[in-house]
């Protein structure tokens, strides 16, 4: 379909080139094809409702619409004013068909052999910047790894890896600013990792006790920080997308230089808040960046299951929002990508989606088993040959700027420190009984508070009812 | 506020605004065309709408987002004016998505600011009850206090006239079964105006139930009431009426109903004690309690469906604290057990009336001895 576009584009400029514009007529049952839009991008201003000039001030004009005019006469005029802006017409029936012949092309900067590719477009990263983001991709495989095992062995009831989405998670962090209020789905720990979270954090959370900043309230891996702008994991899917559209909205009403991002699977895409969250940002003109992790699977639900189009990036012209394919396993690509689409949300006070793709190495969490629904052979080979922590190694490496001697010693402390953290966490006491209470409201109701008196008093009088250590 | 009074006298006969504020103030002249001295009357619709702005004036913070509120002057005109006053960053004329407004209603309110989202009926509120009860409800515990959200969700509850099953359908007990939520049902101008304050200055999650039949209803209104500080607390009842033979507890456009019937009750010799309830969660056990103490009897009245109902809370709590002082079984009256019907005459049945309070009453009373 494209290439039809960009044939009959060549052919009109060049008849208008030899013949000047008023040396075409074309008669209305002509058989050839009339030319229609090409590359035609949508401003709000193109809007007639009245209530625009209420609104927020509209985005400039991206480009003028390639338009044609093939007849002086009224008649046959090739535009037509409905409610949303002047439309060419078309004699033709011609249907958009439902996929491009050529699918959105993936932006990378580094080959599979961790080598930049010539010409790229990429923003430099210093030598400081990506000796940081190397060591906290291999910290968040050791970590996940660890607390996996850990889950294995009953100590913890639950986790989540992110295996194989390490340069996501880290690269996306690093091209924020510590401003930039997070919205994770569930599989980002690293951008709570980059921020500051600690090991014995997460752990803590982990495993509920006296010291999780969720006071024990949350299963694992809903970890949540203010003080790092990230917000608390929600389980429900997708419920983060028009959430974040607000938060943006209060940072545009509050005129802060910073932008709201959120993550999303491409299985939650299919929720009616993606359509939502998306559509409304874009009217809103709100600060999001929207973050697709497109790995292929929704668990046992494979991407071609789950949606016709081609991805999620198409989806981000249907709501008018400025969108890029990145290959989600190339660190530097992603760190450029997620850095130049911060930098349109806050300048521009726009939404933009990005699609990194990318592949779920690890089960879906603790609670699946993917040899089920998917060959071993599959996620070996992602495992191996698509890691895109070893494909950022090189590139580090090769600079001269990491070796083999760094590695086995962050691996090794890292390990150490993790061991380390689940123990302490294992043993640290769980919340006192109080907390059961607190924070369902920011003032406890009489109800709660006479409930509480009556359940120590329980707990008083009835000892062998309850574990011992039991904390009031 | 002192606009729409202004605009009111203009209509009244040309009474300038501030010589109508200074013979409200003095209460020993009485107004011309007006009311006796001391006595204001309101709708409910203006309380709402004075309480809306004179909360946006006194905090940036607060903005209001809804399907026509801005433009149209809101579905039912609560929003009326406030466009035009504080421009469209805080009055938000939404698309049509509950999921997607209240998404970002909640959104804004974890960032900091403080949403008032209009749903034009809370029978649309089911398409975005999600945000409301995952998000907004159990955010503040699930975070440990981290994320407060101190938004409102407002609109009509309940059954209008004639609008059929999926316009009439009362949600109090859904949201008042839900831990981290605070409910809420004003009754009068009072209620309205006093109860909608609270509950954008709260910091946690209000569920505001409004009624549309109630919005162009009149009620006097107290010179505190319309003070720009007037606040009611949360969690208490009002009694509407005193009595001593039977406890009649409501809330919402039944409380109207139920003093109607403790009038003709009292024609037949009863006295009926009605507590506006003003808060279903958290629920004003104690003034229930006090109530069916002193009277012995209860009845309970709500418009929704009977099972799983605030009637049925009501009545577990009077039975598991006042047990002792009751004479009669407890009386539950309800909407019935059907989806709304649309014909008039249906709908009549389906919905609670005055003679089924009065019958319910008389069956409490004449139960003892």
């Amino acid at each position: 379909m494209a290439m039809w576009f960009a044939r009959s584009r060549n052919l009109v400029s060049s008849l208008r080139q030899n013949l000047g514009l008023s040396a075409i007529l074309i008669k209305r049952n002509h058989s050839s094809p009339r030319p229609v839009f090409t590359n035609y991008q949508l401003s709000s201003k193109v809007f007639l409702d009245p209530s625009t000039s209420f609104r927020h001030e509209s985005t400039a004009v991206e480009s003028q619409p390639d338009l044609v005019q093939q007849s002086d006469h009224e008649d046959d005029a090739q535009e037509l004013d409905f409610p949303g802006g002047k439309v060419g017409y078309t004699s033709e029936i011609k249907f958009i068909p439902e996929s491009s012949s050529r699918r959105i092309p993936c932006y990378r900067v580094l080959n599979e052999h961790g080598k930049i590719i010539s010409d790229s477009d990429f923003i430099p990263v210093s030598e400081k910047l990506a000796v940081r983001m190397y060591e906290q991709m291999a910290t968040l495989q050791v970590m996940d790894h660890i607390f996996y095992e850990a889950q294995r062995q009953g100590r913890i009831s639950f986790y989540l890896t992110s295996v194989g989405e390490e340069a996501i998670n880290i690269a996306s962090a690093a091209a924020l600013s510590p401003e930039d209020v997070v919205l994770p789905q569930y599989r980002e720990p690293g951008v709570l990792l980059w921020r500051g979270f600690t090991l014995e954090e997460f752990a803590n959370q982990c495993f509920g006790n006296k010291a999780d900043y969720g006071k024990g309230r949350q299963m694992p891996i809903h970890y949540g920080s203010n003080q790092h702008n990230y917000f608390t994991v929600s389980s429900p899917i997708a419920t983060q997308l028009p959430q974040a559209a607000g938060v943006g909205y209060a940072l545009k009403m509050e005129k802060k230089n910073a932008c709201a991002v959120t993550f999303i699977g491409d299985g939650g895409t299919s929720e009616g808040d993606f359509h939502a969250g998306l559509n409304f940002a874009a009217v809103m003109e709100a600060p999001v960046v929207f973050i697709c992790r497109n790995n292929g699977w929704a668990i046992s639900t494979h991407i071609s299951e789950q949606f016709r189009s081609d991805g999620i990036v198409v989806k981000g012209q249907a709501y008018g929002i400025r969108s890029i394919r990145v290959d989600g396993n190339d660190a530097l690509a992603v760190y450029s990508a997620v850095r130049s689409a911060r930098e349109m949300a806050v300048t521009e006070q726009r939404p933009v989606l990005i699609e990194a793709m990318t592949y779920r190495v690890g089960h879906h969490s603790t609670s699946d088993d993917s040899t089920k629904y998917r060959e071993a052979d599959e996620i070996q080979y992602w495992k191996m040959s698509r890691n895109p922590v070893n494909r950022f190694k090189k590139w580090v490496e090769d600079n001269g700027w990491w070796s083999e001697e760094d590695e086995s010693k962050l691996r090794s402390i890292t390990r150490k420190q993790l061991l380390q953290a689940i123990q302490a966490a294992e043993k640290w006491e769980k919340q006192p009984l109080t907390e059961l209470f607190n924070d369902v409201y920011d003032v406890k109701t009489k109800n709660l508070e006479e409930q509480e008196v009556g359940l120590k008093a329980l707990v008083e009088k009835q000892p062998q009812d309850y574990p011992t250590g039991f904390h009031i | 506020m002192w606009g729409i009074l202004g605009r009111r006298a203009v209509v009244n006969g040309g009474i300038s605004a501030s010589s109508l504020r200074s013979r409200v103030r003095s209460s020993s002249v009485s107004a011309r065309s007006y009311a006796a001295a001391g006595s204001k009357e309101m709708t409910v619709r203006d309380a709402l709408n004075s309480a809306i702005d004179e909360e946006m004036s006194a905090d940036p913070k607060v903005f209001v987002m809804g399907e026509e509120v801005g433009q149209y002057q809101g579905a039912y005109k609560i929003t009326k004016g406030l466009l035009e006053k504080y421009g469209p960053e805080r009055v938000y004329d939404t698309p049509i998505t509950e999921a997607g407004f209240t998404g970002i209603g909640v959104g804004a309110a974890y960032a900091g600011l403080k949403p008032v989202v209009e749903f034009m009926t809370f029978n649309f509120s089911m398409q975005a009850i999600d945000h409301i009860i995952n998000s907004a409800a159990k955010s503040n515990y699930m975070s440990a206090g981290q994320i407060n959200v101190p938004i409102v969700f407002r609109g009509p509850n309940g059954a209008a006239a004639g609008v059929g099953a999926q316009h009439s359908q009362c949600y109090a007990a859904w949201y008042a079964s839900v831990p981290g939520l605070k409910v809420l049902a004003p009754y009068s101008a009072e209620d309205a105006r006093g109860l909608l304050k609270a509950a954008i200055r709260d910091p946690d999650p209000v569920v505001f139930l409004e009624n549309e039949l109630l919005y162009g209803e009149s009620f006097p209104i107290s010179e505190e009431a319309l003070d720009s500080s007037f606040c009611l607390p949360i969690g208490k009842a009002k009694i509407e009426r005193e009595g001593k033979d039977v406890t009649i507890t409501t809330f919402s456009k039944m409380v109207g109903f139920a003093l109607k019937a403790a009038e003709k009750l009292a024609e037949e010799g009863i006295s009926a004690e009605v507590i506006n309830l003003r808060s279903i969660r958290p629920l004003d056990r104690a003034t229930i309690n006090a109530s069916v103490r002193k009277t012995s009897r209860l009845v309970t009245v709500e418009e929704g469906f009977p099972q799983h109902g605030v009637c049925a809370e009501i009545c577990a709590s009077v039975v598991e604290e006042s047990f002792s002082y009751l004479d009669a079984p407890v009386e539950r009256i309800a909407g019935a057990d059907v989806p709304m019907p649309y014909a008039a005459n249906l709908e009549r049945l389906a919905l609670p009336q005055v003679e089924d309070i009065v019958r319910a009453a008389k069956r409490a009373c004449f139960r003892s001895k």
